[in-house]
């Protein structure tokens, strides 16, 4: 499964409201790291069922972007319990990403 | 472990790419590295190049390296998006690492030459703050992040080509741009120069060092130390763009490439002969003075040709 889109009308029930830990991708169509960064998400979202993935795209929902101070893409954050728990910034290469995540993976 | 092949490129911004299309023409099959998240280099993260000969109207970089790409791609070169973990560079067959062992994908490739185009990586300040409140404030990405400083105050730091890019690219947003410089004077081109001193939003804070980034949980501001009296001032800013140059990329080559003082990769007068037989070296991560992406791309080419000439002797 690939990482589901999220919105700022849908961003509580689907990631603040969530059971499971939730991973989020801030990214934009207009960033070129982004587009490096997604698919390994999507990677990880298809491998992980213990944790959803979804996708911010910071452009049209400015209020979460805002809410959670996000000022660089990608912003990749983990949400636990209704709260943003982690946030590492920049595009990194899988394994990498993985080790930021261990936290909250099987 | 797999067959031995020709060459191997690592990396894949001009040089590394004109290096695969050169060696895929010459019938090389070269496989080629070009890094998980970092592909087609630092052009990725440009918008409109300008002086790339050939396009009398400007390009932008992805495209231009996704044109290069595609060219390496027509002639055979095998294109993969890892990135390159270890190398062993020193024996007649030279070893290149992908994959991780923990994820069971840890391969090790074999070729008879190898061609270095790692290129380089932006440097940081090193100041206080800097790390604390990146991706709160502070970037090195113009073109990712620009966008949330719509009518802010906002500051770029730098004095080259790069950080006048970014600092005229950035004033379409933000409301005011100062640009922070150490010297009283640009090294950046005639060109950008002039684009820089006619754009009314932008300002300059000349022979100005930033001492420390300034913010609880994101940036407030700067403080600025002058570097002819020493004396200090806070510059309110909301967003600080970092641009103060590179440093290349050879940490994985450290104790078998011969590097210079600064890291870069030494090479014999004007060839890219390492100090490693069938070892090749071009783009950024050779090139202290001119760091151009054409002039990436022409060493790429010699690369190439110096692997090839070597190859033939080996027969």
């Amino acid at each position: 499964m690939s990482a589901r889109a999220v919105t700022d009308a849908s961003f509580e029930a689907e990631v603040l409201k969530s059971d499971k830990p939730v991973v989020v991708d801030f990214w934009a169509p207009w960033c070129m790291p982004c587009k490096k960064v997604s698919p390994i998400l999507d990677e990880i979202a298809a491998g992980h069922s213990e944790i959803s993935v979804v996708k911010v795209n910071a452009d049209e929902n400015p209020q979460v972007t805002a809410t959670y101070g996000v000022t660089s893409l990608p912003t990749i954050a983990v949400f636990t319990n209704g709260e943003m728990v982690k946030a590492v910034v920049g595009a990194r290469p899988k394994p990498k990403l993985l080790r930021d995540l261990s936290d909250w993976l099987a | 472990m797999s067959d031995v092949r020709d060459v191997i490129v690592i990396g894949s911004g001009p040089a590394g790419y004109t290096a695969a299309i050169y060696a895929a023409r010459a019938d090389l099959r070269p496989l080629v590295f070009e890094g998980a998240v970092t592909s087609g280099g630092a052009l990725m993260n440009t918008t409109e190049v300008e002086n790339f000969p050939g396009f009398p109207k400007g390009i932008q970089g992805p495209e231009l390296m996704n044109n290069l790409r595609d060219q390496a791609e027509r002639f055979g070169a095998e294109l993969v998006t890892d990135d390159v973990v270890a190398v062993d560079l020193t024996g007649e067959v030279k070893e290149v690492v992908t994959g991780d062992e923990q994820y069971g994908n840890r391969t090790v490739h074999r070729a008879r030459s190898v061609i270095i185009a790692t290129g380089s990586a932006y440097r940081r300040l090193g100041v206080p703050g800097e790390d604390r409140l990146s991706g709160r404030g502070v970037s090195w990405c113009a073109t990712c992040d620009g966008f949330f400083f719509r009518e802010q105050d906002i500051a770029v730091v730098g004095g080259g080509d790069s950080a006048i890019e970014e600092a005229t690219f950035l004033s379409r947003f933000a409301r005011s741009v100062t640009l922070i410089h150490r010297r009283d004077e640009l090294r950046a081109s005639k060109i950008m120069q002039a684009r820089a001193k006619a754009d009314p939003k932008l300002s300059f804070a000349w022979n100005s060092q930033v001492a420390e980034v300034l913010g609880e949980d994101k940036v407030t501001g700067v403080r600025l130390r002058d570097t002819v009296t020493g004396e200090e001032r806070t510059l309110d800013i909301t967003g600080l763009f970092i641009a103060v140059g590179h440093d290349p990329r050879s940490e994985l080559l450290t104790g078998q490439v011969d590097l210079d003082e600064a890291g870069y990769i030494t090479v014999e007068g004007r060839s890219t002969r390492t100090n490693l037989a069938g070892v090749f070296a071009c783009g950024d991560v050779v090139d202290h003075t001119y760091r151009q992406a054409i002039t990436a791309a022409g060493s790429g080419c010699s690369a190439a040709l110096d692997a090839e000439r070597f190859l033939a002797a080996q027969q």
